[in-house]
């Protein structure tokens, strides 16, 4: 009997993460939910710059690698031409809450009936740990070596609190992966959004609070104590918006 | 579909976008295309297609990526300011082989210019209009007939090669009204087996992507790339010849300023100047064969052109400075009178007397 | 048929770009070569505004008029500027309620027709540019009188359909200033 096995929505090919890195859970949370609703084959990944850039490698199915902060742009143009598939672009901070911040607000303002998968691990992992839109007050960084100083470095942004502003998503949670309960919230949270693509509902986004261990300089195990003391207290975790909830059908 | 109807250049362009099966546009405001956008607006949604206005250029370019990479035909228009901003996402269509079409009707530069006519895009469209090593079919419409020939050739070309193209218009181009026969409906476009459609869990999963860490591999991709590119220079140069039978003289201009050149040359042959004209029609690839034999023949060029002699140079190059290349230009939106063209051509041909 | 290469100028929103549409409209329905071109930007609102209209057996070369041979202006600004363009034995037309000064070429034919004021008395403010135009035709010959109304239908939006009949009765008036 088979009481663990890989999802079928991901490839063979090894993840290159780091030790300790979240992306993995994620990765496998999504291809679970890809499993569980029976979409693969109509299902369109989005991968921009990132250190989530070579998921067109680990996603089995159809896969786009974007241009930095663009994926919500490719994300529309892809769904405008085939509606009926199901379109999600996973995105790290810098990419949806900096340089594409303009396409993450319009896209969600909108109504695109796409999925977003955010990874909000405080930090830019790919060029080597500096800082991101989303460091929190004082952290150190690459680039904010005395810590992030809201004086001349400003103040973190919570994307579901920003986006929560608008009229038009559908659905707005913020989730981790730093234990086992949390984990399966994110699973369930992670399933919703891409349910309630298949059922039309439009514009879904899970915030994914992450670790960076390697960029953070933590081990792994430190790491995912330090969400829980210093990254939740700022991005709480919760449905910041959920129109199955509020009985607001579209 | 074989009645003449009146247009303006940017109107036929839309049209004969969506002739050619294009159902998906996207696009922000910018002066002198807008009337692409606003004609868009009307048509697409009576006929099922996306007329989306972007948050931005940057945007627009973006949800073209997308469309593109589900084989699908898919448009972008802009003018200068708004081409500056299209040209990361261009350079990512080219990288990922994805046809697409741009269209830039050009206005004066460089920062924010003015509105008036010019063609001082021509370096930005013909040397690969992004970062990185590659380039985009430029084509250069002189009559609204054209704005729309070339627009279904541009689909047509850009899905063969696997490549994005871009019609390189100036301002009055777009904004002139004349007589033009619509191309016939393209009733099917071919089957993409690289598109990003959703496996049906019948083949292995397509992946649409630029990106190479293996420097061997991203060599290999350009190679590939330019053995293609080399294809095109030697099978799809476009352009035409007036009145260079017997010329001494040729003239080289496109879009506007090849009008008005007309009228230069009809007007100095009366004045007993033998002067012809070399229209290219595409400018990447540039057409080189026919600049080639005029060398031989005549005494000099002239460049018309309103920039400050970008098209020259390649010119000089094609002919490798055989013969002298003057440079008739006016550029910032003014637009060179026939007069003027006429006073560069008896110059020009004095010089040889 | 003689080649007409016309400019029509004046203010924004006085109609210039209509009245240059229907010449190039009958001149479609004739067959003929032609171009508009109209000027474009800012200035189109409210500003100065102008169109280049050619009419031509042959293919037409530049689509910018550098020298007209027939010029209809709406305003002093624009006679002013285009005054001294015209080719010799060219023809003026002056709305001559908005210009008091006459033109000052002796080489070519000057028509004053008090466009506005006629529009105001017949209760169509809005089309003193269709009595000038009317002028221009029954005058250049530039195109035929009869081909007009479908001219008129094609350049006249769906929603303002029911102005077809002030539009024709302005041609009408103004030819008929043309003794």
């Amino acid at each position: 009997m088979v009481v663990f096995e890989k999802p079928k929505a991901l490839t063979d090919a090894v993840l290159h993460y780091c030790p300790g890195c979240t992306h993995g859970i994620v990765h496998r949370l999504v291809a679970e939910a890809i499993d569980e609703l029976g979409i693969e084959g109509r299902t369109i990944g989005i991968a921009p710059v990132g250190c989530s850039v070579m998921a067109y490698d680990y996603f089995a199915c159809d896969m786009i690698e974007a241009s930095h902060g663009r994926a919500p742009a490719v994300a529309t143009g892809v769904k405008r031409a085939l509606p009926d598939n199901i379109v999600f672009a996973y995105q790290g901070d810098g990419d949806l809450a900096s340089i594409g911040l303009c396409e993450t607000v319009s896209t969600a303002a909108r109504g695109e009936n796409v999925t977003i998968i955010f990874i909000n691990n405080a930090i830019y992992g790919m060029t080597g740990g500096q800082m991101a839109p989303t460091s929190l007050i004082g952290q150190v960084t690459q680039t904010s070596p005395y810590g992030r100083d809201p004086k001349t470095q400003g103040y973190p942004i919570n994307i579901c609190e920003l986006l929560a502003t608008l009229d038009a998503p559908y659905y707005l949670e913020r989730v981790t992966v730093n234990s086992v309960p949390h984990v399966r919230q994110a699973k369930k949270a992670i399933k919703k959004a891409f349910q309630n693509q298949v059922e039309g509902k439009g514009y879904s986004l899970i915030e994914v609070v992450s670790a960076c261990p390697t960029n953070w300089g933590m081990t792994p195990q430190k790491a995912l104590e330090w969400i829980e003391t210093d990254m939740l207290p700022r991005y709480p975790l919760g449905v910041y918006r959920d129109k199955d909830a509020e009985g607001k059908e579209n | 579909m074989s009645e003449k109807v009146l247009m303006k250049g940017n109107e036929a362009i839309a049209e004969a976008a969506i002739l050619a099966g294009c159902r998906h546009y996207f696009g922000y405001p910018i002066t002198p295309q807008t009337e692409v956008a606003a004609y868009m607006s009307k048509k697409m949604p009576k006929i099922g297609g996306t007329f989306l206005q972007a948050e931005s250029e940057i945007a627009a370019i973006n949800m073209v990526y997308g469309v593109a990479s589900t084989g699908k035909r898919a448009m972008t228009s802009s003018s200068s300011p708004g081409i500056s901003l299209k040209t990361e996402g261009i350079s990512y269509l080219a990288g990922a082989d994805l046809p697409a079409l741009i269209v830039n009707v050009q206005r004066g530069g460089p920062g924010l210019g003015g509105i008036q006519p010019s063609q001082s895009d021509y370096f930005l469209a013909t040397r690969g209009p992004g970062h990185g090593d590659f380039h985009v079919l430029v084509f250069a419409p002189s009559s609204v007939q054209e704005m729309a020939d070339l627009t279904s050739k541009a689909f047509e070309l850009a899905e063969k090669y696997r490549m994005p193209a871009m019609l390189l218009a100036d301002g009055t181009m777009g904004q002139m009204m004349e007589p033009v026969v619509l191309p016939e409906p393209v009733e099917t476009v071919a089957e993409k087996p690289w598109a990003v459609t959703g496996t049906k869990g019948e083949r292995e999963h397509n992946i649409i992507n630029s990106l190479y860490l293996k420097p061997a591999e991203l060599e290999q991709t350009n190679l590939d790339r330019f053995a293609r590119y080399k294809l095109i220079e030697e099978n799809e140069p476009m352009w035409e010849e007036f009145m260079m039978e017997d010329a001494e003289v040729c003239v080289v201009s496109t879009g506007i300023t090849a009008r008005v050149s007309r009228n230069a040359i009809v007007e100095a042959r009366k004045q007993g100047i033998k002067v012809g004209m070399i229209r290219p029609i595409t400018l990447w690839p540039f057409p080189k064969k026919p600049l080639v034999e005029a060398a031989d023949k005549v005494k000099s060029f002239i460049a018309v052109e309103l920039n400050m002699g970008q098209m020259k140079e390649d010119i000089e190059l094609a002919i490798r400075c055989k013969k002298d290349v003057a440079l008739c230009s006016r550029v910032g939106g003014m637009i060179p009178s026939p007069d003027e063209v006429l006073e560069a051509i008896k110059t020009t041909a004095g010089k040889e007397a | 048929m003689a080649n007409h290469e016309i400019i029509i100028a004046g203010f924004g929103g006085q109609g210039l770009l209509f009245s240059g549409k229907v010449l190039a409209y009958a001149g479609l329905l004739e067959n003929r070569e032609l171009s508009w071109l109209p000027s474009y930007g800012p200035e189109m609102r409210g500003g100065t505004a102008n169109c280049n209209v050619i009419l031509s057996d042959t293919p037409v070369g530049s689509p910018i008029v550098q020298h007209p041979n027939v010029l209809m202006v709406m305003n002093l600004p624009s006679l002013d500027k285009y005054e001294a363009d015209v080719v010799p034995g060219g023809a003026i037309f002056v709305d001559s309620t908005l210009i008091a000064r006459k033109v000052e070429r002796t080489d070519v034919e000057a028509y004053y027709v008090p466009a506005t004021q006629m529009a105001n008395e017949m209760g169509f403010p809005g089309l003193a540019n269709m009595i000038l135009l009317g002028a221009v035709i029954k005058v250049t010959g530039c195109i035929s009188e009869e081909g007009l109304p479908a001219a008129l239908k094609k350049v006249i939006p769906a929603r303002k359909a029911d102005l077809f009949d002030a539009n024709m009765a302005a041609l009408k008036a103004g030819a008929d200033c043309i003794k």
